[in-house]
């Protein structure tokens, strides 16, 4: 039960941080493999805050998250706006840069050893709740990524900016057609999803690791979620990255060194069975 | 045929033969590449790197520049051959070398047409997944039986006899050199003579318009199988060449590093026309080697501006500077590059 | 005369939407057979249908009497099936001479040969230069397809579906887009067809339709509405009631 709780943990945190692809990809079309390098990014500006400039833990993340959306929304006004348009040869080339850069960049200014963020006492161990152990930073991972899901699921559904983004995924062109800024809503998505990738670095460094191959190390998880999950709804990455979450956990427990090959061969198996994903709609893209 | 058709059949097949011909500017590449066997001694380790590099690059270009399939998982390919030879090697399965490439080249193949009806279906994005799960998969299976693959260490051990039975591999690297440049030739001449038959330009109305290909009657997803084990096997080949020049093999081979590596060095030297592989490692090398002096470890700092920049700059414009050159190389006999795409960005 | 093609009850759904509602067709051989309809009426679904680019949700489809429904598109090129698209599907980067020369490779089954040169067997590089004379490509037969005018694009778009020898030819508005001073060559091509050769006609133009047809059926909301002799149909009021947008209890 714990491994269950732990897997659910893990995927909860796999969801946050890959959300932001899932609705880049499925609004712009666009492959954005560098996604990766937002939440490395998260992870370390915390490193930083917390580390080495004293700041609480709790108030490190939502700074991480404005780090992320920050940086999500100068480099795609600057960068990734020129690349919309172009092939997804050239838009896999431009993020492999990005992550080339990125890495390269934080083995420079942070050092290769893996980092740990000094986690506050309350939220180290675990207590028990009917024989069940529950790690408290896990249990926390699950009520921030849960809130933000909820948040996430009001936002799209019942607020203006929602249907907006939904017009727009579904359909660029009639959206345009209709008034709707579609480079707008799709910078503040960016950068929103960039923000929710960086506090999942930060949240996740505790248990992912975090070191500056964190991007490449992590791409495919990503690329499970949104692939798996499809980019037509909340719900569809959501479940994908519980399944996930939970098949890597068990798997690393029950049969540990083939965990990796099992997870990679039932998505492959996805994959051919169903491209477009588990909960795509039928008239997806 | 009238009177009228008899010249025009003429310009036709002139046309057509044309396009095959060799010119001038190859030839000469292809003579100054030899003598670089005799000419640079000193310089044998990194031209061998070069070889490989180019071979690797050529083998992708064979999916990406003639059939359109982005793949970032082909070194899985590499890293098969370069344990196959590894294996082959160490256990003595087969003494001499030249037969074990071609047998790793073929193990290589194999798993390359085995995967093959993967990357047939879904788009883009799910082919870029399949093969990067490929890849990932393959390095999960060598970590896992390390007793065979030597896990994370590489594989240990590794002896390779003397080529052909009389050369052996020194360490100065002069025979690997010379097995290595006639390897990439060989398999350079098969490649030419596959991408300008009607099999190749099959491959490329394919990668135009395969809507259109199929209404002409081809039968699309067949003829991207062959050229993906053919592909594969050509990687593995190169994997092969690099265990036996260097007697190792690692997991490293099956990187998602390596596999964005080539996919850079190819898009450097330029898609669909054969050459962007071999020209894309000199250039590739000379870079890494020039920026590793700057800044020691952080050399992918700057090959990942280097490709940011050719994508924002764009690699139609980019292509468009080499037009003198490529104008002469026309002048002088006719080599017909392909890669020139439409503005709208196929690859 | 035999009927050549045949659909028999063709539906095809995409979700809630009807495309294809029971098209029972049947085209003679040798037959000038064009389909009419409004825009949006479903004639390029009939079309995907028959070519096998769109697989149907109920129905078959014939070929000499064969049931052809579940076979590939480029199957159906091998039998004798043949198309040409409402827009130009070509080939960007391929000169008309090369274009030509893959079609034609392929239907002689020397498509898959990988060992030698294209040009080099005299029997496909005549085929081409008989195209090019008839389709009058010959002054930019060696100029890649991309940068082409129009008019000649859409003449290789035919030429094309030639090059294929179908015995069946579906022809998606080939005058479609194609400038008033060029359209002559396109409508003296497809009246230049040969007699054996069975011809499917999607258009709009009703000089062309009724200059070529001899028999027309009218497609309506992805069904077929009427049928017959050009004279009947041009007379028949709910055509008329149905392209000016009449109201019309069906």
């Amino acid at each position: 039960m714990t491994i269950l709780f732990d897997g659910i943990a893990y995927g909860m945190l796999l969801f946050v941080l890959a959300c932001g692809l899932s609705v880049t990809l499925g609004l712009m079309n666009f492959i954005n493999l560098a996604h990766g390098a937002f939440a490395m990014a998260g992870g370390y500006i915390t490193v930083v805050l917390v580390n080495r400039l004293g700041v609480p833990f709790l108030l490190g993340l939502p700074l991480a998250f404005l780090f992320g959306a920050a940086l999500g929304a100068v480099l795609e006004r600057t960068l990734y706006v020129h690349v919309y348009a172009k092939s997804h040869l050239d838009q896999v080339l431009f993020t492999i840069g990005l992550v080339f850069m990125a890495v390269a960049g934080v083995d420079y200014v942070m050092g290769s050893s893996q980092q740990f963020i000094n986690i506050p006492t309350m939220l180290q161990g675990q207590f028990d709740v009917f024989g069940v152990r529950i790690g408290r930073y896990r249990l926390m991972i699950i009520v921030i990524c849960g809130l933000l899901t909820v948040a996430l699921q009001f936002i799209l559904a019942s607020t203006r900016f929602g249907s907006r983004l939904r017009a727009a995924v579904d359909d660029q062109r009639v959206a345009r057609g209709l008034g709707i800024n579609v480079g707008a809503v799709f910078g503040l998505t960016f950068a929103f999803g960039s923000g929710l990738a960086a506090l999942g670095g930060a949240l996740g460094a505790e248990i992912l690791g975090l070191d500056p191959n964190f991007p490449l190390k992590y791409l495919i998880y990503f690329l499970i979620v949104v692939t798996v999950g499809g980019t037509s709804s909340i719900t569809g990455p959501f479940v994908a990255s519980i399944l996930l979450g939970i098949g890597d956990v068990m798997g690393k427990y029950y049969v540990p060194t083939l965990s990796a090959f099992v997870i990679y061969s039932i998505m492959i198996v996805m994959l051919l069975w169903r491209p477009q994903g588990l909960f795509a709609r039928a008239s997806a893209r | 045929m009238s009177d009228i058709s008899r010249p025009l059949a003429a310009q036709v097949t002139e046309f057509l033969l044309r396009r095959a011909r060799w010119s001038p500017i190859e030839i000469a590449f292809w003579l100054v590449a030899a003598s670089t066997i005799w000419l640079f001694p000193a310089r044998h380790l990194i031209l061998t790197e070069i070889c490989i590099w180019a071979l690797f690059a050529l083998s992708l270009d064979l999916i990406l520049g003639y059939a359109g399939i982005i793949s970032l998982g082909h070194a899985a390919f590499f890293g098969l051959g370069a344990y196959a030879a590894g294996l082959i090697g160490k256990y003595d399965i087969i003494g001499e070398p030249a037969l074990a490439l071609v047998a790793s080249g073929l193990a290589a193949a194999g798993l390359g047409f085995a995967t093959s009806f993967l990357v047939l279906r879904g788009s883009d994005l799910t082919r870029l997944m399949v093969t990067f799960g490929i890849s990932l998969l393959l390095r999960e299976l060598a970590n896992k039986y390390s007793e065979i693959s030597g896990g994370a260490d590489g594989l240990q051990g590794v002896e390779i006899k003397p080529l052909l039975g009389a050369f052996r591999f020194d360490l100065y690297g002069h025979t690997g050199y010379a097995y290595s440049l006639v390897v990439l030739f060989v398999l350079f001449l098969l490649a030419r003579r596959v991408v300008q038959s009607p099999f190749g330009l099959s491959l490329q109305a394919i990668r135009g318009n395969p809507l259109r290909s199929s209404a002409v009657g081809i039968a699309t997803n067949w003829r991207l199988v062959a050229i993906y084990t053919l592909s594969a096997g050509y990687a593995g080949v190169a994997g092969a060449l690099l265990a036996q020049t260097q007697a190792f093999a690692s997991l490293e081979m099956f990187s998602v590093e390596r596999s964005a590596d080539v996919l850079l060095i190819l898009i450097i030297g330029g898609t669909g026309y054969l050459y962007g592989g071999i020209i894309g490692a000199l250039i590739f090398r000379f870079l890494q080697d020039y920026l590793s002096t700057l800044t020691a470890r952080y050399w992918q700092f700057w090959i990942g501006l280097i490709l940011i920049a050719i994508v924002l700059v764009g690699r139609d414009r980019i292509a468009g500077w080499t037009t003198p050159l490529r104008k002469l190389a026309d002048a002088l006999g006719r080599w017909r590059p392909g890669w020139r795409s439409a503005a709208g960005g196929k690859p | 005369m035999p009927v050549v093609l045949e659909t028999r009850s063709l539906d095809k759904h995409f979700g809630g939407i009807v495309a294809a509602n029971q098209v029972s067709l049947q085209i003679q051989k040798g037959a000038r057979h064009a389909l009419i309809g409004p825009n949006g009426a479903g004639k390029t679904t009939v079309v995907n249908l028959l070519t096998g680019v769109l697989k149907p949700t109920a129905g078959q489809i014939l070929l000499d009497g064969r049931d052809i429904t579940r076979l590939q598109p480029h199957e159906r090129v091998r039998l004798g099936i043949a198309r040409t698209f409402q827009i130009n599907q070509l080939f960007g980067d391929l000169t008309p001479i090369e274009t030509l020369g893959l079609a034609i490779s392929e239907r002689l089954g020397l498509g898959t040969d990988w060992w030698r040169i294209v040009g080099s067997k005299s029997a496909v590089t005549e085929e081409i230069v008989e195209l090019i004379e008839r389709f009058r490509l010959g002054d930019v037969m060696s100029t890649r397809t991309a940068i082409l005018p129009y008019g000649k694009q859409r003449l290789l778009e035919i030429a094309l579906a030639i090059a294929c020898k179908p015995r069946v030819l579906l022809l998606d508005e080939p005058a479609a887009g194609v400038p008033e001073d060029e359209r002559h060559e396109i409508l003296a091509t497809v009246a230049a067809l040969p007699e054996d050769v069975t011809v499917l006609l999607i258009e709009h133009d009703m000089d062309i339709i009724f200059s070529f047809a001899d028999r027309i059926s009218v497609l309506v909301n992805g069904a077929l509405f009427v049928e017959g002799e050009p004279d009947a149909v041009a007379r028949d009021p709910r055509v008329k009631a149905v392209y000016l947008g009449e109201a019309f209890d069906a």
